[in-house]
């Protein structure tokens, strides 16, 4: 039956089609104001192209500044979060041990706690150690609110690596970090970029732990700092307030293709969520 | 960074079996616990920094939200027994909260993100390769922008002047301040916005994996769609429905940045879910210890789903 065949695939279509047109109009207002001398609310025709918007914002105190401390506060959280991530997966996906299966529970377990809800908590910590307001503070909070996700997917990446390869390696007298170092991960290349990336964008993105946690303007990631800058310029300057987004938000828009070129469509999520 | 210790040359021997010329007895329980011990130190850095950043804030969560601790520096907070929790369920504001949530989370996630999700991957399955594509290639844009600049996008959308009133305008139905008539509706439908591509991929991946010649041999009986979909594949993947289900719940629990950029939880307190409402206790009105209740009935609550999360898991762990 092909012919009904035809039909449904045309009425696929055109569903797919009409839901893509609603989820494309936000996602257009940001790309059409952003070039627009005259950018408004509603997603409309540029009147006239211009780069304007983009110079305007692209200064030291507005952008640059931002983007270098959410460069740093995530760089340094996801680097901290992959080494820690990778040590710990390895004993669990190597050793078998009765610890195992509830180490690995708990972890999943934390992987779905809502930290929105510890945030006031950890903010009456951290001024009582003194870590509030400090970059190193936030950044050993993040790569903990991200490591049980990371060890997760860490360790269901290391469990597709075949144990045949280092046991060689150990008789050769390897300990077990050369072996995970020089064997393991260069073996998990794409999970390992998959948590990194993961991490990264989900740290990036992360607008509740800066926001809490940092105080003073010039350390601010631009996450939060894009929220000052809408409220007290971008009620007027939407131009501005656009290219700013797309500013921000393309690193981890590139970052996600990547990675999903790399290992096909919906890939962290067959990790993530089936195990 | 942990040092290795000498030790873990010897990781090769496995279970546990004796090595044929070494002395017996007590020697042997040592140094299979010290062959425990060495196995377990790579696991030193991530278990430190989850007690101290993750498992100590929810203890101490616990602790001070039996206190009447302030943001103002009182010399000591003192214990006020379940005080804050009964303040909590006398108080207006809280059990708007609450309410709020649950119209929050029951629209967004579990009627929003969800069906629509389950929509678009069925309808994936039969369209054409470059519509597919494209469709998936938006909806998961909308998904990988930060939280911040989502709300921007959709607080554009349903301003005033925005982009839903010019095509209601166009389409000569009658327009209104979204924001301000149903602020609860605007950041629902912004969190089905942004969160629908979750969904949508769980489900993907689920469809992949029923077999062909099930769906055939229904359409053979002569089975239509939709009865196709309930009989068939809604069973078949309930699994990762429950799965979806928690985990988009969980994440809505804890949209916080969405709401206060599109709302700061207003106009008044009428879109203002349970973490707003915590975040202004604590901050705004300096009761720390209070804010600090509603996050542990917050983290209780999230934690029950978690736990149903992990039983759906179970088999699979």
């Amino acid at each position: 039956m092909p012919r009904a065949h035809r039909s449904r695939r045309l009425a696929a279509d055109a569903g797919l089609l009409v839901a893509a047109g609603a989820f494309a109009l936000p996602l257009a207002w940001v790309v059409l104001s952003a070039l627009d001398p005259h950018a408004d609310l509603r997603v409309k025709a540029p009147d006239g192209l211009t780069l304007g918007n983009f110079d305007a914002i692209l200064t030291p105190d507005i952008t640059l500044t931002p983007l270098r401390n959410s460069l740093i506060l995530c760089g340094g959280a996801t680097a901290l979060t992959v080494v820690c991530a990778a040590l710990a997966a390895y004993p669990l996906s190597r050793f078998r041990s009765r610890l195992n299966r509830p180490f690995l529970l708990t972890i999943l377990f934390a992987t779905s706690l809502p930290i929105t809800a510890i945030m006031v908590p950890v903010y009456a910590l951290f001024v009582r150690v003194n870590l509030i307001d400090t970059l190193q503070g936030t950044i050993l909070f993040f790569a903990a609110s991200q490591l049980p996700f990371a060890i997760w997917l860490m360790k269901n990446f290391m469990d597709g690596v075949p144990k045949e390869l280092e046991e060689a390696a150990w008789t050769d007298g390897a300990s077990s970090l050369q072996s995970l170092v020089r064997i393991v991960l260069p073996l998990m290349g794409p999970g390992v970029a998959v948590v990194t990336v993961f991490s990264f964008v989900m740290m990036w993105g992360n607008f509740f732990v800066p926001f809490m946690l940092l105080l003073t303007p010039d350390q601010l990631p631009a996450s939060v700092s894009i929220n000052e800058f809408f409220g007290n310029r971008g009620m007027v300057a939407y131009g501005q307030l656009a290219a700013f987004s797309v500013v921000y938000s393309t690193p981890v828009i590139l970052l996600y293709v990547l990675v999903a070129r790399r290992l096909g469509g919906g890939f962290a999520l067959g990790g993530a969520v089936k195990g | 960074m942990t040092r290795r210790a000498p030790a873990a040359g010897r990781a090769p021997v496995k279970g546990g079996a004796p090595v044929p010329g070494r002395a017996p007895g007590t020697g042997r329980a040592g140094r299979i616990a010290g062959r425990v011990l060495t196995r377990a130190l790579p696991l030193g850095p991530a278990v430190a920094l989850l007690l101290l950043f993750l498992a100590g804030p929810i203890a101490y969560c616990a602790y001070i939200a039996f206190t009447d601790l302030q943001l103002t520096g009182q010399a000591h907070a003192s214990f006020v027994g379940f005080d804050n929790f009964r303040t909590a369920f006398g108080d207006d504001a809280f059990l708007n909260a609450v309410w709020l949530t649950l119209v929050f989370t029951v629209l967004s996630s579990l009627v929003g993100q969800n069906t629509l999700g389950l929509a678009l991957a069925s309808l994936m399955r039969r369209a054409s390769k470059p519509v597919r594509t494209l469709t998936g290639g938006i909806v998961i844009t909308a998904w990988v922008l930060p939280e911040v600049v989502a709300g921007f996008l959709l607080y554009a959308f349903f301003r005033r002047e925005g982009t839903l009133n010019a095509i209601l305008d166009g389409l000569h139905l009658p327009t209104q301040n979204w924001l301000f008539t149903l602020p609860i509706l605007a950041v629902s439908f912004a969190n089905v916005w942004r969160g629908t591509a979750f969904s949508m991929l769980v489900y993907s991946a689920a469809l992949d994996e029923i077999p062909q010649e099930i769906t055939e041999a229904a359409e053979v009986d002569g089975a239509g769609g939709w009865r196709r979909m309930w009989h068939i594949t809604l069973p078949m993947i309930r699994r990762s429905i429950g799965t979806n289900l928690m985990l988009n719940t969980l994440q809505t629990l804890s949209v916080f940045g969405l709401i206060w950029v599109m709302t700061r939880g207003g106009p008044g307190d009428r879109s203002q879910t349970l973490p707003l409402f915590m975040y202004e206790q604590a901050f705004q009105k300096s009761m720390i210890g209070y804010g600090t209740a509603v996050a542990l009935l917050l983290l209780l609550v999230g934690s029950l789903f978690s736990l149903v999360y992990l039983r759906l898991l179970r088999t699979e762990v």
